[in-house]
């Protein structure tokens, strides 16, 4: 018995348990994380659905009507004061989302799930997305056309599928009219406000300037009679669009039985949850999730899509890779092949690899110190003189962000670099300067290409890190709602002074800013589960790049000894 | 001929004495930590002629062909003192184009070190660091030294595909082709056929005979068949010491060393 105990320990077989056990525990909870990030996140957009009841617990009862949002059970002390010798056991409560939060002030309640009575799924429910205050729940009661009555008034069947037809009808309407609005203000307007901004800089220019600039005065007064000639005529053309775009309204019965009436401009979607099958609930769910990796966001961030982030995460880590290659490829090359051995260049690489323990928050008061303050100041002193006070680079941007974040990754990409020149084998060194290479032919024909899909992890490394990053770029850039996206239509196309949004930072400020925290929270998973998401990914290649590296060396060893 | 410190070489088979290519006088290495790997050799290759060194593992033949084309400049702390010529100038000189001596020196690995690219990318390498550009010229020599080494036959469908997928006496022969393509005047081949099978070792045996009349070769061998096949003259290395230098018939037939008789009869040790 001890001896096979024995032959068991020297067998090895323990050692293998452990380390199977470790990489077990490792996986179980990276896919624990994503699959609860996953189910919250990417569930909520799964229409739900919605009861109708009678809430005895109220005084006088009330009828209300939502959607579970969470359900738990919990003990009854904590609710009603103990009995002294009796034991209340546990009650069941549940989350209901009530909406109609413009007006009942509120628009989620605790309610305990025994007291909740004549519970059903009226299929004729419907749920209403909208631009502002959430969410409504109520019954479509009728439609008027700037204030008349356009289908009788009262819920008859068969006219009721009528109306919610004529109902879509109309919101399709409106969406076709805010689009127009919505072309007329990004593109006329944006670009007669640009022309008058230059126009004011132009003439800041010439006064700073001096001399005789009256006929220059005189030609810029021209211009901007005629932008604010072509300004009036606009304004006209979207007072009336939006004279269109208010002509219907929408009335619901809501739960306490009164009447809202509700413009159907401010409609997002409509639809009627508990009467779908699963095909329409699948087109209710993608069109959502198209919204929210596509759309603006609404209502604080709490709805609506995080384009803007997903963009401005983007740009970032673009902007970033562009300005950490080349300086980290340079520099580990340098300090790998050409550096003198000694210790300087060991100090420097200590030096280097500690860079990448520094606390990230310090380098963005770095680059809030010395890129904003400094640098951005510097620029603004000497080329945007004209719009001082008001700062153009003195101020948190896209592009200091992005150099920050260089900074921040340049170590890994500079070790990765160094890493990948040291394992090319000196044999191939050697064979490339015995046959007359120099050392930079050798470097630039053999060692790079050999050494790229390690410089290439490193950068994916990098760029996984900048893409999960928050702390930082709250000092240097980074805002809760940028008015524009930082790439667009206006000349010079890219704003890399402009500051942005992005998705860490959109988690953050949905997971502790909110202040409805309730109606927050899913959108908080949902963003957290693409970001997870997104720098899984990148992680996940750069393991496979590494692997395919690994590769090529072991064939080139069994290849010199088979 | 030259007299002095330099002396003359034996006169070969047929009587000839030839000139000498590479010299070295005094010729010491240490590498690092004080290791000594040679000790003050003396050694004269004779041009145009092969030229066999054969010793005990880690007697220092490696290391002294390393000398010939200054590879140990690479190797971080290693001293090298006395004197290498390569047609009577000092190759160590301060002055002295490293690259352009390694293209005249042209150097045969222990271990074959295909670059991992395609087969015909690792002959032509040395080619375009020349700046050959024209793919016809290209083409030509690739194929002119993969018919040299005795791999041409073998490869010549799968020009393109990687090195790497060759098997080790393949990739030893596809090496020897992509020295010979940048045609140097020495040769350096170190055990370049310890890979190989019988039939392949004798066409690379036959390759060195006939580069002979335009190359100077020095090989290293354990094979001592082999030396005395193909060898015009031998050197006997052993603890970095040059222990006997002299024909090849001479060194095997009548060595003046015992050292030297020990090893080629197998008694050494
Ligand atoms: N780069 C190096 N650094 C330190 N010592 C070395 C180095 N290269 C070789 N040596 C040592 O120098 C001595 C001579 O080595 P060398 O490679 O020249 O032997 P060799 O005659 O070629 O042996 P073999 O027949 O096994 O190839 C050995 O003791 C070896 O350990
Ligand atoms: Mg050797």
């Amino acid at each position: 018995m001890k001896r096979s105990l024995a032959n068991w320990l020297d067998s090895g077989a323990p050692w293998v348990w452990i380390n199977a056990g470790a990489a077990t525990l490792c996986l179980a909870m990276v896919f624990g994380l994503l699959l609860l990030l996953g189910v919250k996140g990417l569930g909520h957009f799964w229409p739900q659905p919605v009861l109708q009841a009678t809430y005895t617990g109220a005084e006088p009862p009330a009828s209300i009507i939502g959607e579970v949002a969470a359900s738990e059970t919990i003990d009854a002390d904590d609710l009603y004061p103990a009995t002294p010798g009796e034991e209340q056991g546990e009650i069941e409560r549940q989350l209901l989302k009530l909406g109609n939060r413009d007006i009942t002030g509120g628009d989620f309640a605790w309610v305990l799930t025994g007291l909740l009575e004549d519970v059903s799924y009226p299929p004729e429910l419907a749920v209403i997305e909208r631009r502002e205050w959430g969410n409504l729940y109520g019954y479509l009661n009728g439609l008027r056309q700037a204030g008349a009555a356009v289908l009788p008034v009262g819920a008859q069947d068969g006219t009721g599928e009528a109306r919610w037809n004529e109902l879509h009808s109309r919101l399709d309407r409106a969406r076709d009219l805010r689009r127009e609005i919505e072309r007329i203000e990004r593109s006329i307007i944006a670009d007669i406000n640009f022309g008058m901004e230059r126009l004011r800089l132009e003439e800041r220019q010439l006064v700073l300037a001096g001399g005789d600039s009256a006929g220059a005065l005189r030609e810029n007064a021209r211009q901007r009679e005629s932008f604010d000639a072509q300004y009036a005529e606009i304004r006209l053309r979207l007072l009336e669009l939006n004279r269109q775009i208010q002509r219907d309204t929408a009335l619901f019965r809501i739960a306490d039985g009164s009447t809202v009436e509700i413009p159907i401009a401010d409609i997002v979607r409509a639809h009627r949850p508990n009467g779908m099958d699963w095909v329409e609930s699948t087109r209710v769910y993608f069109a959502r999730l198209i919204e929210f990796l596509s759309g603006n966001p609404r209502e604080a961030n709490t709805e609506g899509g995080l384009l803007p982030a997903l963009y401005g995460t983007a740009m970032m880590v673009m902007l970033m890779s562009v300005i950490v290659t080349p300086l980290g490829v340079v520099a580990g090359v340098y300090l790998s092949e050409y550096a003198p051995r000694g210790w300087l260049t060991r100090i420097i690489r200590v030096s280097v690899n500690n860079l990448a323990g520094v606390p990230s928050i310090v380098y963005g008061m770095f680059g809030l110190g010395f890129f904003i303050y400094l640098a951005g100041g510097e620029i603004d002193r000497l080329f945007y003189a004209e719009s001082l006070p008001a700062p153009t680079f003195g101020t948190p941007g896209l592009l200091w962000a992005s150099l920050t974040l260089a900074l921040l990754t340049l170590p890994v990409v500079i070790v990765a670099t160094e890493e990948g020149l040291g394992n090319v084998p000196a044999s191939l060194r050697e064979a490339s300067l015995a046959l007359g290479a120099t050392q930079f032919e050798t470097l630039w024909r053999v060692v790079l290409p050999l050494a790229r899909p390690s410089m290439l992890t490193g950068l994916i490394l990098a760029v996984a890190r900048a893409a999960g990053e928050v702390a930082p770029l709250m000092l240097v850039g980074v805002v809760k709602l940028a008015p524009s996206l930082p790439l667009d239509t206006q000349f010079p196309y890219l704003h890399p002074e402009q500051q942005f949004m992005h998705l860490g930072y959109h988690v953050f400020d949905l997971a502790t800013q909110s202040p409805n925290v309730e109606a927050a929270m899913p959108q908080a998973f949902a963003t957290a589960f693409l970001l997870v998401a997104v720098v899984t990914a990148l992680n996940l290649s750069a393991v496979v790049l590494r692997g395919r590296l690994r590769e090529r060396y072991r064939a080139m060893d069994t290849g010199a000894w088979a | 001929m030259k007299g002095g410190e330099f002396s003359e070489l034996n006169p070969d088979a047929d009587g000839v004495r030839p000139e000498p290519c590479l010299e070295t006088r005094n010729l010491s290495l240490r590498y690092a930590g004080n290791r000594r790997a040679l000790n003050k050799v003396r050694l004269t290759i004779p041009r145009q002629r092969v030229t066999a060194l054969i010793g005990p593992s880690g007697c220092g033949k490696t290391s002294l062909l390393r000398c010939f084309n200054r590879l140990n400049d690479l190797v971080d702390d290693c001293v090298i003192t006395g004197r290498v010529r390569l047609e009577g100038k000092n190759i160590y000189a301060a002055k002295v184009d490293v690259t352009e001596l390694r293209r005249r020196v042209g150097m045969v690995f222990q271990k074959p070190n295909p670059f991992p690219k395609s087969i015909y990318e690792n002959v032509a390498f040395g080619l375009r660091i020349r700046g050959i550009k024209s793919r016809r010229r290209l083409d030509e020599i690739v194929q002119e030294s993969l018919s040299a080494a005795a791999l041409w036959d073998e490869v010549k469908g799968r020009l393109h595909k990687s090195a790497l997928e060759l098997s080790g006496g393949q990739q030893q022969r596809l090496v020897i082709a992509r020295t010979l393509a940048v045609a140097p005047e020495v040769l350096l081949l170190d055990e370049s056929a310890s890979a190989l099978d019988p039939i392949s070792t004798l066409k690379i045996e036959e390759l060195i005979s006939e580069l002979k009349k335009n190359y100077t070769i020095v090989i290293v061998t354990h094979n001592l068949q082999q030396a005395a096949r193909v060898a015009d003259y031998t050197a006997f290395m052993d603890m970095g010491e040059m222990v006997e230098f002299d024909t090849t018939a001479r060194i095997f037939t009548n060595p003046v060393k015992r050292r030297t008789e020990e090893y080629i009869t197998g008694r050494y040790g």
